[in-house]
């Protein structure tokens, strides 16, 4: 059969592969990773260092810092803010549950079905980078407005008597409500989940599908064995992009939310900022990071994929 | 059947099959982002050890705090200053009261718009200043608390009064006595800070706001009402509304301000506590009526004619945004003569005219008419008696009464 002949070639290691490389080429990657891992190291490692000594340290500003391992400041942080931890994990979560339900069928689109328009779509797609994050944060303010169209509509369908019902919204307006929160979050963390998955789906070969159809699958039953499992590095890696910034952000709460939306990045600000609680503020941050590092960790593992590109 | 017959491959183009056969073409794997993880949190782990030592910890300055005054041989003063605190031509390139003082003494002026915020300009020169070192900035502008704070960590240097001969005899009298710089030995007042009532006339829909009672007890209102999120601003109008004085009141008094805002935070009656955003937020009519600075309210007035501002009975609070010449600038006395500059009456009623805060420059009134005879008249840029007997002071804090009322304040505003 001619399909047989399109097997790959046999994969016996070639001669010049394994031929020992020169001394000096074996130095080379490890040259050209310096810069990289300089910048690392100065962007990254110093700062968590410092960042990990200033949350065992007490003091003021007047008599100064000193470490004294006062490690009870985790353990005050977390039982004084648990709250806004779990708001945070809750709106991080609804927000990529979203950015999925919206970016997939648009990524899907683009891949399959959107022949010469791809590029247009994609451009379409990045073009809302090309303004500041705090501008389009800002844009949703005027969207979303008291008296404006779209909040005089959801009002009109009764929509927002529903969301109100369900804690979303309050009274007959979005903003300052977590709704407007989620939106936000939403709007601007969707490009980070289109993307990639757009790569995977992309790479996809659209012959799998035609075999898929000739063993008479049903589009949808095609979807579900074929296109989603071979989107799923995809999705892992797009909800994880997704995830991990909205679940430390504080603009969108800040401009959007309200007292009852703050959200742990709101809550690190004001620590570090406007109390200058330093260890208590550091003390957050290691936290959260620990505690996204687990749920990354245990949603990587459950996720059964092993690429995430 | 015609046969496909593959082109021999190069070694290179067999290598990459091989790879990508073996792991798709993605160099990361969910097992390697797990190994990498692991391997992170191994060697932070491992740092921790080294935290204990060699981070210096933030603190008040040792040694002395002037440098060398480099005035006579270099002629220039670095200036920094909130975005839109300046006049400006026509054109929006020139500062004509900074060009006329260049002309006038010689000293170029390098004018810097980087403060946008207290708390994030302070977390800004922190580190030079309480590390001893030169923030290369000549004049600095901090609000009344702040520059109370970098007094007490003796941060900023004593002026010398023998340059400031007009600033010395035209302060006006609200400005010279605040409590944290008696007789402004370190400070001198850029511009007066009222914070006012505002309100949406069309919002308001016919609901009167005299007060800030009326803000957090109106049931018309609910939802639709600000405050700030500058804690002695909200705390200040909410002290006087109680009947007590924000220059003289104990920490139940502070209690119970908060009481009674945490009341209109859990009924719903507040929307939210705001920085700047408010300006919108009160021209689109989703804020009816919010804590307002008066600054902000003549510019919005003068664009949106629904929006007007209300001074309560019980007073309204006046802060300063006040000069400071932090430790080790290069240019002190160059500084010094561009303060006492801006108080000599014209400059002031050129720089009043443009940007509508309180002047706190005695007799600019009859200069600034020449000018602008609606500013002149306007009592939150020039307050007359009447103004000036209604307004209140926020006293200052010490270091642990900052720290205990902002806390509560932020529990307050939801974190």
């Amino acid at each position: 059969m001619a399909t047989l002949t399109e097997a790959p070639p046999p994969l016996t290691p070639t001669a010049a592969e394994t031929k020992p490389p020169r001394r000096r080429g074996r130095l080379t990657p490890y040259l050209l990773l310096l810069p990289g891992l300089l910048w690392l190291f100065v962007f990254f490692a110093l700062p968590m260092i410092y960042q990990a000594s200033t949350s065992v340290q007490t003091g003021s500003l007047e008599e100064g810092y000193k470490v004294t391992w006062h490690f009870a400041t985790y353990w005050n942080a977390l039982s004084e803010y648990w709250p806004q931890f779990l708001r945070s994990l809750a709106y991080a979560a609804s927000a990529t549950v979203l950015c999925l339900l919206l970016g997939y069928p648009l990524a899907y689109l683009i891949a399959f079905r959107a022949g010469r328009w791809k590029n247009l779509v994609m451009i379409l797609v990045i073009a809302p980078f090309f303004t500041s994050f705090l501008i389009r944060t800002l844009a949703w303010k005027t969207i979303l407005a008291d008296g404006g169209p779209v909040v005089g509509a959801l009002n009109s369908l009764h929509v927002l008597d529903v969301t109100s019902w369900l804690g979303w919204t309050s009274g007959d307006r979005v903003l300052a409500t977590p709704l407007a929160v989620v939106c936000g979050l939403t709007y601007n963390f969707l490009p980070f989940m289109i993307l990639p998955l757009y790569t995977s789906l992309e790479r996809i070969d659209g012959r799998l599908h035609e075999a898929a159809g000739d063993l008479y699958a049903k589009p949808w039953t095609t979807f579900r064995k074929v296109t989603f499992p071979l989107s799923m590095p995809g999705v892992v890696s797009g909800t994880l992009l997704t995830f991990i910034p909205a679940s430390g952000d504080y603009v969108n709460a800040e401009l959007l939310g309200s007292t009852d939306t703050r959200m742990i990045g709101n809550v690190i600000q004001t620590q570090f900022l406007r109390i200058l609680d330093y260890p208590t503020a550091a003390a957050l941050s290691f936290i959260l990071m620990a505690g996204i590092l687990i749920m990354v960790t245990v949603y990587i593992r459950r996720s059964g994929t092993e690429d995430l590109v | 059947m015609e046969q496909y017959e593959p082109d021999r491959l190069s070694p290179a183009q067999m290598a990459a099959i091989r790879r990508s056969y073996r792991n798709g073409r993605a160099a990361l794997t969910r097992r390697s982002l797990l190994r990498a993880s692991a391997g992170g949190a191994l060697t932070l782990g491992g740092l921790g050890a080294l935290s204990a030592c060699g981070i210096p910890a933030a603190g008040k300055t040792e040694g002395g705090t002037s440098a060398e005054d480099h005035s006579a041989k270099e002629k220039t003063v670095s200036f920094s200053n909130w975005t839109e605190y300046m006049d400006v031509d026509d054109s929006g390139r020139h500062h004509p009261t900074l060009e006329a003082f260049t002309e006038r003494t010689g000293i170029k002026v390098k004018y810097t718009e980087d403060i946008n915020d207290n708390n994030e300009f302070f977390g800004k020169i922190k580190p030079q200043l309480s590390a001893g070192q030169d923030t290369g900035r000549d004049i600095i502008v901090l609000t009344d608390w702040l520059a109370a704070r970098l007094i007490r960590l003796g941060w900023v240097q004593k002026l010398d009064p023998s340059n400031l001969p007009h600033a010395y005899s035209n302060l006006s009298p609200q400005f010279r006595n605040p409590d944290w710089d008696p007789g402004r030995a370190y400070s001198y007042p850029w511009q007066g800070i009222s914070t006012v009532i505002a309100y949406n006339k069309k919002a308001l829909d016919g609901t009167e706001v005299k007060s800030v009672s009326d803000l957090l007890d109106n049931p018309r209102l609910k939802g639709r009402v600000g405050f700030l999120t500058e804690m002695r601003d909200t705390m200040g109008m909410t002290l006087l509304d109680m009947g007590k004085d924000p220059a003289r009141f104990t920490d139940d008094d502070f209690d119970a301000a908060v009481a009674r805002l945490q009341k209109g935070v859990d009924k719903g009656q507040i929307r939210r506590f705001t920085g700047n955003d408010y300006t919108s937020d009160l021209t689109k009519g989703d804020l009816a009526a919010c804590l307002a600075w008066a600054g902000d309210v003549v510019q919005l007035k003068a664009d949106s004619p629904d929006v007007d501002f209300v001074i309560p009975d019980s007073g309204y609070l006046t802060s300063s945004d006040n000069m400071c010449v932090p430790n080790k600038a290069r240019h002190k006395t160059n500084a010094e003569r561009l303060m006492d500059y801006y108080y000599e009456p014209p400059v002031a009623a050129q720089l009043a005219a443009y940007i509508n805060y309180v002047c706190p420059v005695d007799g600019v009134k009859t200069e600034l008419a020449k000018i602008d005879e609606d500013a002149a008249s306007n009592p939150l840029i020039v307050p007359d008696k009447a103004m000036q007997a209604k307004s209140h002071a926020f006293r200052s804090l010490s270091a642990e009464e900052e720290t205990a009322y902002e806390t509560k304040f932020a529990k307050l505003t939801g974190a």
